[in-house]
């Protein structure tokens, strides 16, 4: 059974990069003095259109390299470079237009949304670039994300939803950006497996009909695994191991992949059930 | 529903550890009665280890709760069926009753054992007192501490520390330590590394395999994570809505499941994806989406 | 709006603040009204000196023959403007001062932290009554002390909450949407903080009501305005003969300040972080 989705191959034929991080570190200051290494110097670009999945347990520094790729947080060390401009240094200005071609979905959709906002004002805040755009752009963005019909919750406020739903008006803002890359940070850890099927379909359109690149942030192998087309592994705050997910996760060659890979509780051994539909 | 169990091991003249008939369990707010549990049967017997699975709103963890008397108080009840312990029926029981059952012959474990740690003592401490309330034929209770630490693999030096100087790990340890203390018979273990790294989670599973082998224990161990469940249980109960939809040997339930529900699970544990290459989703009536 | 609804049910939890909340709706008419009823001028003199409360004056009378009744009735116009002006002025400047310390942190968060400190650290009547005795004794004088005196309690408190709020995740989430920090500020984070300080307004009220109360007590107010604390002034050299003249005022004082105080503390409860759902 195969699991490897196909990486949809980028028009122009030779792969480009969307982002790059290049030596990217980032110390903490601890209490009691001294410093703390949470990302040591890692490099890792995501081509136009792929799919890259950065897999690592708590203290590996993935959701703080997710961070100050987002421009949530600067880096000690290294630069980000998003769509050929140089991110780290640029002035506020600059800054402020170029990053909204790269979007967040944060882990907890709850936390992610003003609780003092309707969903109305929560897309419109994220439409300011597009003048003319009005309510017929939110229809047709709740619609996209699979909330339909949409005046059913647009005037809703986020604790009126329920947690997928919430997790499709953070996506459905963020789409509101045209985006060319979403970083996502364990976009699936709240949800019951049998939903996360949804949240995947829902990321797989997307990127079908946007030409979007995904950054996601995981600890979940198995999703890494079905998911993603390149995979990067991080121990504390660097990188071990990077290759197409296939590889890396089935023929590991560093030791901590080696383990990570060992200690996931397959449903192995037995053929999948008749009827896959 | 189908249920394709194994004639017990043990003689039949050993009462199940464990056993619920047709128990059923109602929630009351104050608009409404919800009932989170009906018509839910399960038996443990010496040794076994059985696993009880479902997602989110399934009712596992309110089965979990209620064996033990956890429900809280004037919101739950018991509306029908009972639960026994060791041969002993507990459906009745007062709080008073419960204190004298809990422990030993059954403890648990739980998802976030620094809820359930005292912040403010040493750990050392609150092992001690597990063992001097619920071993009472220990004379020396210091012994016995260190004898626990050794058995889940933590330094005699923990015995100093306070909960939130150890890792998530070694503080889920700690709490088994604080259960073996009562010398259980049958443990129920819910969600006990959900909250844990894999690699963490793994060292833990281990451990309770390997304990589970030396002191002849039995778990109940609840879970929405099938592929633990395929390799740690060797009975398995499917919830899906309040009710069991499936239960039998874990290794055909997960090979051939019968119910619409179980292999819609499966699938969707495994990530499959169909023939246009989307991720199979459940959809309908077992969904637990709520829209 | 759905938060006023919620407030209002909050608030019917708790008894002390809605007998409280009447009270204050009360003493509000009275001060609005009382001007309107001929027959309740405090300044009227008569020729019935100390009466003692009774069917003639209900209050009793004072050593010039006004009555009583119509002074602590006049009373509270000067009392709850000057307890609202004040209330106002330190809410306006503490919002704004905490807010900008606690969001942009820094040498400005430091400042304006041994600033407030200083103002806690003053006896704060000492000061009032060197002011009001070198600049005069207006209505104005007093409310701007008062102002002055109490902007810190609110600065901190609202310091805290943005502190707090502007590390949830939907202000990072607007910041990738390119929204400038100011709007931020002002759009996300002072709106979901300022709820507390409501709290910490209500409580102002009653020590501007106090302190204006002392400084008319002592004499540092002006004479042709009917303030309870003047009316306590007069009072005292009679107090064994004539108890009403002291009693009243001081009750009216008394009542008045528990009422704003049971109000705050309602209103802390019902925006405790800790009720939310």
């Amino acid at each position: 059974m195969a699991n490897t989705p196909s990486t949809p191959t980028p028009s122009s034929g030779a792969a480009q990069p969307i982002l790059v991080i290049d030596s990217v570190g980032k110390n903490f200051r601890i209490a009691g003095g001294g410093t703390f290494a949470a990302v040591k110097s890692v490099s890792l670009t995501v081509n136009a259109g792929e799919i890259v999945a950065l897999v690592g347990e708590s203290g590996s520094g993935k959701s703080t390299l997710g961070r100050i790729a987002l421009g949530l947080m600067q880096p000690d060390a290294g630069s980000v470079t998003f769509d050929g401009t140089r991110l780290t240094g640029l002035p506020p200005e600059a800054f402020r237009t170029l990053r909204t071609r790269m979007q967040p979905i944060f882990q907890d959709p709850t936390a992610s949304l003003n609780p003092r906002k309707t969903v109305r004002e929560l897309l419109m805040q994220a439409l300011w670039k597009q003048p003319g755009a009005g309510a017929a752009r939110c229809t047709q963005l709740l619609e996209d994300v699979g909330l339909r019909p949409a005046a059913k919750f647009i005037d809703r406020y986020p604790h009126e939803l329920s947690g997928g739903q919430r997790q499709r008006v953070s996506i459905a803002r963020s789409l509101a950006m045209e985006p060319r890359l979403i970083i996502a940070d364990e976009p699936l850890s709240g949800a019951d497996v049998s939903i996360r099927g949804q949240v995947l379909n829902l990321m797989l359109d997307i990127q079908k009909k946007h030409d979007v690149a995904y950054l996601m942030i995981t600890h979940d192998i198995s999703i890494a695994r079905a998911f993603a087309s390149r995979v990067a592994v991080m121990m504390k705050g660097e990188l071990v191991e990077v290759g197409p997910a296939e590889e890396v996760l089935s023929n590991p060659q560093h030791a901590y992949t080696k383990r990570l890979v060992a200690a996931v509780p397959l449903l192995g051994g037995m053929t999948a059930p008749a009827s896959a539909a | 529903m189908t249920t394709t169990e194994n004639p017990g091991r043990g003689s039949s003249a050993v009462p199940p550890l464990l056993q619920t008939d047709a128990l059923r369990v109602d929630y009351r707010t104050r608009d409404s009665t919800v009932t989170a549990v009906q018509d839910v049967s399960i038996v443990v017997r010496p040794g076994e280890s059985v696993a009880l699975v479902g997602e989110s709103g399934s009712g596992k963890s309110t089965v979990a709760r209620a064996m033990l008397g956890l429900l809280p108080d004037r919101i739950a009840r018991i509306a029908s069926g009972r639960i026994h312990l060791n041969g002993t029926d507990v459906t009745d029981f007062t709080a008073s009753q419960w204190e004298g059952v809990r422990g030993h012959p059954v403890a648990m474990v739980f998802q976030d054992p620094l809820s359930y740690l005292n912040p403010v003592m040493r750990v050392g401490r609150q092992i001690a007192e597990s063992v001097k309330r619920h071993d009472k034929a220990t004379r020396d209770v210091q012994a016995r501490v260190a004898e626990l630490l050794e058995l889940v693999r933590l330094p005699a030096s923990t015995i100093r520390s306070y909960p939130h100087e150890l890792s998530g790990g070694m503080r889920q340890r700690v709490l088994l330590a604080i259960a073996l203390g009562c010398r259980p018979s049958l443990l129920i273990a819910d969600e006990p590394t959900t909250a844990l790294d894999v690699t963490t989670q793994a060292e833990i599973l281990a451990l309770l395999r390997d304990l589970r082998q030396r002191l002849g224990m039995a778990m109940l161990l609840i879970s929405h994570d099938l592929g633990v469940v395929w390799e740690e249980c060797e009975r398995v109960y499917v919830m899906f809505r309040s009710r069991i939809v499936e239960s039998g040997a874990t290794q055909e339930v997960f090979a051939k499941p019968t119910h619409p529900y179980t292999s819609g699970l499966i699938l969707a544990a495994q990530a499959a994806r169909d023939s246009n290459g989307r991720f199979v989703t459940i959809e309908g009536e077992y969904s637990t989406a709520q829209d | 709006m759905k938060h006023a609804n919620r407030f209002i049910t909050g608030m019917a939890k708790h008894p002390s603040g809605v007998v409280a909340g009447v009270f204050i709706a009360l003493l509000a008419l009275v001060a609005l009204t009382v001007g309107f009823f001929h027959n309740l001028d405090p300044y009227v003199l008569s020729d019935d000196s100390m009466v003692a409360p009774s069917a003639s004056f209900l209050l009793g009378s004072d050593e010039l023959g006004r009555s009583v009744l119509a002074g602590v009735l006049h009373g509270t116009r000067v009392s709850l403007t000057v307890g609202f002006f004040a209330a106002l002025m330190a809410t306006g400047m503490g919002i704004l001062i905490g807010a900008a310390a606690g969001f942009y942190g820094g040498r400005l968060d430091t400042a304006v932290m041994r600033i407030s400190e200083f103002f806690q650290v003053i006896p704060s009547f000492i000061l009032a009554a060197v002011i009001v005795a070198m600049t005069g004794t207006g209505l104005a004088q007093i409310i701007a002390v008062v102002g002055m005196l109490a902007w810190p309690q609110v600065a901190r408190v609202m310091r805290g909450e943005v502190m707090r709020v502007k590390q949830l995740e939907f202000v990072d989430a607007v910041r990738c949407l390119g929204i400038s920090e100011r709007r931020i500020l002002f759009g996300e984070v002072i709106p979901n903080a300022v709820a507390p300080v409501l709290a910490v307004g209500t409580l102002i009220v009653g020590q501007a009501i106090l302190l204006e109360a002392s400084l008319s007590f002592l004499g540092l107010s002006s004479a042709e305005l009917v303030s309870w604390g003047r009316m306590l002034n007069s009072g005292q050299r009679f107090l064994f003969n004539a108890w009403w003249l002291s009693f009243f005022p001081g009750t009216a004082i008394f009542l008045t300040v528990l009422a704003f105080n049971l109000f705050g503390d309602a209103v802390a409860a019902v925006f405790n972080p800790r009720n939310a759902r």
